[in-house]
């Protein structure tokens, strides 16, 4: 009885944990092997090339180009969310009337999913349906707002409509933020003499610390998975302007024939989610028998 | 492997349905828009007639990619249909993963050989068998222009040549109209590259440069002038062009907001469906100095290794049926395309289809039927794709120098 009771335990998490094993590292695994064969429109295990796979894919532009987009998009995605939530939840939490109206009109773009953003924004953007045809309509002939359709400035668009849709998310998690924050000590600092914007400065976003760091961790796994976005919106075009490595790796696996790059330019995003992700975990392991 | 082989069994089972019965055939299609799904029905129509069931397994999405997803998961897992859609050197590359059934019994029964024009007959065979029975012949290297706008322009007769061609559209743009409906997506720029590489070469530059990829033509002279006229004509496109779908750029033409556009003879369909009538409302001709050659899209059905003899018959009546007379032309009629067989009556057909179906038969004499790169006929994929991106990206970025556009694209040609 004893034993059972011990064992107990083990048997109820050995399930999840083979699966968990099987489904996410087995397949990670998988890919990996799929990286190092010469696997074209089905997976071939017999044709083993090495690094070939990887040679080639670094010798592409198309995959510089989807590495530099990954770059801007995420730098601009993630602080522009994070500055724009955090001037929304400022001003929202200035005790004003009809708060809850207006935190529901704020976080709504959320509540929509990625593709609907991308082609709603598609449309606003396009030079001769939405925001710079209003324009003229309306009598501003000489105004131009062609980014979505121009290679250099395609992936801002995306950034734009990126940012439209998580500034709102940003502000709810600030505002919660704010809301925890002591009222006595924001009274003391007045008391000391402190001017407003001092005080959210050096008082109230230090406090904020610890909500930045899971925005941050939120959105910026969000905009290396962003797929379905740039489908929506530029499907990667014009040309593969606004190629980024989630769409090249889908292009290449499966419209392509060519498993193998695909499955190597998956493992390169691996490979850099985990050099972000290992010294982070590190640091909390190592920092956890300490706190206790 | 086996266990995930399982799971791709079960996912593509619920997809899919169940598996197959004796004398039945399962057919893997993406055609599900309104002519395309009626052309279909003919086929189950014809093969209920010969006491076969007939399983649709359609998987909706334009190009295929998610029929082609489905696809591999059956195959990988042991089940596939009877036939699916596949084309061009795909083909091959399916044949090379041992997967296909050997069709050469009902060719020589059909007498495929004599029937087909041997350009199409060798991309439906592997190794010397056939292994896909050929559907429909779609001609490329159409221009499509409306009539009423050339008028109003002031344009005589139809550009033949490329100089022409500029003229033409010089005096549109001067009547304050859109010279180019184009759509700019990567494929329809191939398309329109496709078609000013063939009217600036001629077919035997494209040949070599386009389908055997020879470094030497990519890298001419001829190439760099192609490049050229593919550029000076995007000056004649509109700023809303890129992401635009080919059926709003044909609709653009037919509401007389544009003049010309290039793209195949699909485009037909939306001038009939818009109530337009060939030759008095609009023109389709051969893309400016392409007359004498042909760029040709053949869709084809490939079939499966099967292991059940009732399903295998079933099967070599499909291959049979599809290459028939009657499916033949109801198809065609209802898809906008041509019979693929050489001696059709075209009566019923309108004045673009036999103007089409005589350049074939003319073109497939003379060496100039020639397979179409931007629609998967010419090349494998990984070097389509290739040089697709490069002419894509060449067309969009004005910065890119004509000698850079040529390197870029004999570089990506010479992807394997």
């Amino acid at each position: 009885m004893k034993t059972f009771e011990n064992l107990l335990p083990k048997l109820v998490i050995a399930p999840g944990f083979v699966l968990g094993f099987a489904f996410i590292y087995g397949f990670m695994i998988w890919n990996g092997v799929l990286s190092v064969t010469g696997s074209r429109m089905l997976p071939n295990y017999d044709e083993f090339v090495g690094l070939e796979q990887y040679v080639r894919l670094w010798d592409m532009d198309r995959w510089y180009v989807a590495l530099k987009n990954l770059g801007i998009f995420s730098t601009l995605y993630v602080g522009g969310s994070l500055v724009l939530g955090m001037v929304l939840a400022i001003f929202l939490d200035q005790k004003v009337r009809a708060e809850g109206f207006l935190r529901t009109v704020y976080l709504y773009p959320m509540a929509l999913s990625f593709i609907v953003t991308g082609t709603a924004w598609k449309w606003i953007l396009n030079p001769s349906l939405g925001l710079e045809k209003l324009m003229h309509d309306m009598g501003w002939a000489s105004f131009s707002f062609d980014w979505l359709v121009q290679s250099e400035t395609a992936i801002y668009c995306v950034v734009i409509a990126g940012i439209w849709q998580s500034a709102g998310f940003a502000m709810a998690l600030f505002l919660a933020g704010l809301r925890g924050i002591d009222d006595s000590i924001i009274k003391a600092a007045q008391i000391d003499g402190a001017s407003l914007p001092r005080i959210y400065w050096r008082i109230i976003l230090p406090i904020l610390r610890p909500v930045m760091f899971s925005t941050i961790l939120v959105l910026s796994h969000l905009s290396i998975k962003s797929f379905d976005l740039v489908m929506a919106l530029t499907n990667g075009g014009p040309g593969y302007a606004t190629d980024v490595p989630a769409t090249f790796m889908f292009v290449m696996s499966f419209n392509r024939g060519q498993i193998g790059l695909g499955a190597a330019s998956a493992t390169m995003m691996l490979a850099t989610v985990a050099a972000l992700v290992v010294p982070y975990l590190y640091s909390e392991l190592r920092a956890k028998p300490h706190d206790r | 492997m086996l266990k995930l082989s399982q799971l791709a069994t079960a996912v593509a089972l619920v997809v899919a349905g169940n598996a197959a019965f004796a004398g039945e055939v399962e057919v893997l299609h993406w055609w599900t828009a309104g002519g395309e799904a009626k052309s279909v029905g003919e086929l189950k129509t014809i093969m209920q007639g010969k006491g076969h069931t007939w399983k649709d397994f359609a998987v909706a999405g334009g190009g295929g990619d998610n029929a082609m997803t489905v696809l591999k998961s059956r195959v990988v897992s042991g089940n596939p249909p009877a036939a699916a859609q596949i084309k061009g050197p795909a083909l091959q590359e399916w044949a090379a993963e041992g997967v296909l059934a050997n069709l050469d019994a009902t060719a020589k029964a059909e007498k495929w050989d004599e029937l087909l024009p041997k350009g199409v007959a060798d991309i439906m065979k592997y190794k010397g068998n056939y292994i896909a029975a050929p559907v429909n012949v779609h001609r490329v290297n159409w221009m499509w222009a409306n009539k009423a706008v050339l008028d109003k322009a002031g344009v005589k007769g139809t550009p033949k040549t490329w100089d022409e061609f500029f003229s033409a559209a010089d005096k549109v743009k001067k009547a304050g109209l859109i010279a180019v409906a184009h759509g700019g997506q990567n494929w329809q720029d191939f398309t329109t590259f496709e078609s000013v590489v063939l009217g600036v070469g001629g077919a035997k530059f494209y040949s070599d440069a386009l389908i055997k990829l020879d470094q030497k033509a990519l890298t001419s002279a001829t190439m760099t002038k192609s490049l050229e006229t593919f550029r000076k004509i995007k000056g004649y496109t509109d700023a809303a062009a890129p992401g635009r779908d080919w059926n709003l750029a044909t609709a653009m033409v037919i509401q007389e907001k544009a003049a010309f556009q290039f793209m195949g003879d699909w485009a037909k369909g939306e001038f009939a469906a818009a109530g337009k009538v060939p030759g008095k409302d609009y023109i389709c001709a051969a893309a400016p100095g392409t007359d004498k050659a042909y760029t040709f899209n053949v869709d084809s059905f490939a079939m499966f290794k099967l292991k059940d003899a009732a399903a295998q018959k079933a099967q070599a009546d499909l291959a049979a049926s599809i290459m028939g007379t009657q499916f033949q032309e109801v198809f065609n009629l209802n898809k906008g395309s041509i019979p693929v067989r050489l001696n059709m009556d075209m009566s019923k057909f309108d004045d673009c289809a036999k103007l089409s179906a005589k350049d074939f038969v003319a073109t497939s004499k003379t060496g100039a039927l020639l397979p179409s790169i931007a629609h998967g006929m010419a090349v494998k994929p990984a070097a389509e794709g290739a040089i697709k991106d490069a002419v894509s990206q060449f067309w969009n970025d004005d910065k890119i120098s004509i000698a850079d556009g040529v390197k870029n694209i004999a570089k990506a040609a010479a992807t394997k």
